[in-house]
């Protein structure tokens, strides 16, 4: 097939081919510019149609739609409308996640960048990466069937036991704990297992990126390897993997198919890790499609602009921080 | 005085056991984790290909649902939907996307370059569910209707950003004297860039696409408000109904893309959500059908990838 496409691209030019041959350079310049600006302009409009759509509901609630709350009020059939419990569980299932997941996944780095010897580290390396390639809603599946009946009841029960018993923590880790396994902490879970590949990749790839000097430095005076990863190369290579605690964190906060199926979707005041709750993308997932009146749309379509701004925050700040560390690798080895 | 310094006192002997102990723990540890870490992966397959596999059979693929209550019936609908939107998600995004990875690659320090890498990599982040929205507001509702089109089209805003990453990374991998050799042979820029450095970077630039096919194959938020679902898709009765009324082959394509239409993913979330046995079973089948689909599109394309690294490492 590509052999015929380089014939096609070889053969002689039809006389209006001919004619543009003089031309062809603008014309292709034109057409990269384009594409260009296609890219950059797509995000412009997803963020000027999310702004633009929920005007009316803006207007309506202003900030406190977003701020905490004490009556949890989500009514569709009188208008009524707050936010907070699907940010409060948003916030609350991705902090937990990333809590779990930054020292498994430094950890895999560590040991796929500085440890792993040389022939397991490309199988080793795809195996990460297909646990990334596994679809959201397959992960939801086996999540809710198979892993949080196994763990969370297990898990869960002994936090409320121990930690859900001590009068402050008692809010996050207070029982009972469903049988099946829905709730925050089974939705952390499931976050957990699925950013840990992106921030893996990025703190391997800081990692690699540090300089043989700061290895060979921190040996030759007398450290072992592990005081040369925790003292040198991890300091060094810090707002790097901040950057990729960001991502993290960015599709920790975004991430819909797999949390709706195991969260349990309720809207509850209680706080507890423990009880199921909602997210705000499941919400949008969940009400969006069967929205009752406008307002009750619009609504959705603001949570989606929060969800939206805070990714793009994150997403800027990560991409800053991991290009800081590059910069400075760079430099050091033109020197 | 000298000689009974550099002797290790027995506190300092302790701490150098300790150094070494410490040093054993953590460097073993995170053997441990990276173990633990494939856990899932290895869970996930076996569990979907026990469970999956048992009811997994030709007619899954050749048969529209049936009502509930009755034996068998299969995902034909969504097997067709998933390829029709898939396809149209690579048509409407592969075309920009390698032209601004070609723009971003060779001209990378103007600012329209920086724009280009800088917002692919923030649209790699935007939520699935966002671009679903995104699409409903500018496909679903000027249309007034759901389709397979506007599905397609959300599909290709989360494929964008892979295609333009990976071929400029393909791109930066072509040496820069095969470009510099066109050039000074008289070969002005667009035919440099289309004949030399195209086919040069092909290999990779279809690799990407191979990546970025499994990454939309497997999408389920964009579609919820763009595709919606249609249980009853069946491109061969639409494309004999067309027949038969004498419709242009664009008539029936069109026909095809402007309707409702279910995917696997979409599928899936939907039965596994009824409270119905058979439903359910069948969407560990889905499962299986689609992480087949997807990890086999992603094992090809590394590789493919692994292979063309090897050949020009020498």
């Amino acid at each position: 097939m590509f052999a015929q496409f380089k014939t096609l691209l070889a053969s002689p030019s039809p006389a209006w081919l001919k004619r543009l041959y003089g031309h062809g350079d603008p014309i292709w310049k034109l057409l990269l510019i384009l594409g260009s600006v296609l890219v950059a302009v797509l995000i412009i409009a997803i963020g000027w149609m999310l702004w633009n759509q929920s005007a009316d509901a803006r207007a309506e609630f202003g900030w406190g739609f977003l701020l905490p709350t004490l009556d949890a009020r989500w009514d569709p059939v009188a208008d009524s409308f707050r936010a907070w419990p699907f940010v409060y569980g948003t916030l609350v299932t991705s902090l937990v996640a990333i809590l779990l997941a930054v020292p498994m996944s430094v950890g895999v780095a560590i040991f796929l960048a500085e440890l792993c010897p040389s022939w397991l580290r490309l199988p080793l390396n795809w195996m990460i990466e297909l646990l990334a390639a596994i679809p959201s809603v397959v992960y939801g599946l086996w999540g809710i069937f198979v892993f949080l009946p196994k763990t969370v009841p297990l898990v869960g029960g002994v936090l409320s036991k121990t930690l859900g018993q001590i009068p402050v923590l008692s809010t996050l880790f207070a029982g009972p704990v469903p049988q099946s396994g829905a709730s925050r902490l089974g939705a952390a879970f499931i976050l957990t297992i699925m950013i840990m590949p992106t921030i893996t990749a990025v703190t391997r790839d800081v990692l690699l990126s540090i300089p043989n000097s700061q290895r060979e430095a921190s040996l030759a005076l007398g450290s072992t390897k592990w005081e040369a990863i925790w003292r040198v190369l991890l300091p060094y290579g810090l707002s790097g993997i901040l950057g990729a605690v960001l991502l993290g964190l960015g599709r920790a906060l975004g991430e819909t198919m797999a949390v709706t199926m195991v969260i349990g979707n309720s809207i509850t005041a209680r706080p507890t890790l423990l009880s199921p709750g909602y997210t705000m993308a499941s919400v949008i997932a969940n009400e969006f499609a069967e929205a009752v009146s406008k307002l009750h749309s619009q609504v959705l379509i603001e949570i989606g602009l929060v969800l939206f701004f805070l990714t793009l925050v994150l997403n800027v700040a990560a991409r800053f921080l991991v290009w800081s560390v590059a910069r400075r690798t760079s430099c050091e080895v033109r020197l | 005085m000298t000689v009974l310094e550099s002797q290790p006192t027995v506190n300092q002997m302790a701490l150098g056991v300790r150094r070494k102990a410490t040093n054993a723990i953590m460097l073993s540890l995170t053997g441990v984790m990276t173990l633990l870490a494939l856990v899932p992966l290895f869970w996930i397959i076996g569990y979907v290909v026990y469970r999956g596999g048992q009811s997994l059979d030709w007619a899954f693929f050749t048969q529209l649902p049936k009502p509930l209550g009755m034996e068998g019936g299969g995902i034909l609908h969504a097997l067709e939907g998933t390829i029709v939107m898939t396809i149209l998600a690579a048509v409407f995004a592969t075309p920009p996307g390698v032209l601004a990875a070609f723009y971003s690659a060779y001209h990378p320090n103007t600012p329209l370059g920086v724009v280009v890498r800088f917002s692919t990599d923030v649209l790699s982040g935007v939520p699935s569910i966002v671009i679903g929205l995104f699409g409903y507001a500018v496909l679903v509702v000027p249309a007034g209707h759901y389709s397979a089109l506007a599905g397609g089209a959300a599909l290709a805003i989360v494929m964008l950003p892979t295609i333009v990453r990976t071929t400029d990374e393909m791109l930066k991998m072509v040496p820069h004297s095969l470009r510099e050799a066109s050039l000074a042979l008289g070969a002005p820029e667009w035919k440099t860039s289309l004949q030399v450095i195209f086919p040069a970077a092909l290999n990779g630039i279809i690799t990407g696409f191979l990546l970025a096919v499994a990454r939309a194959a497997g999408e389920t938020a964009p579609l919820l408000f763009t595709a919606l679902g249609n249980e009853r898709y069946e491109i061969g009765l639409i494309i004999r109904n067309g027949l038969a009324q004498r419709q242009s082959a664009l008539q029936i394509i069109g026909r095809i893309v402007d309707q409702p239409v279910d995917s696997l993913p979409l599928t899936l979330w939907k039965y596994a959500q009824q409270p119905y046995p058979e439903r359910i079973e069948q969407s560990w089948t889905i499962a299986l059908v689609l992480m087949i689909l997807v990890l086999f599109l992603n094992i090809i394309a590394r590789l493919w990838v692994e292979a063309r690294r090897r050949r020009l490492q020498g």
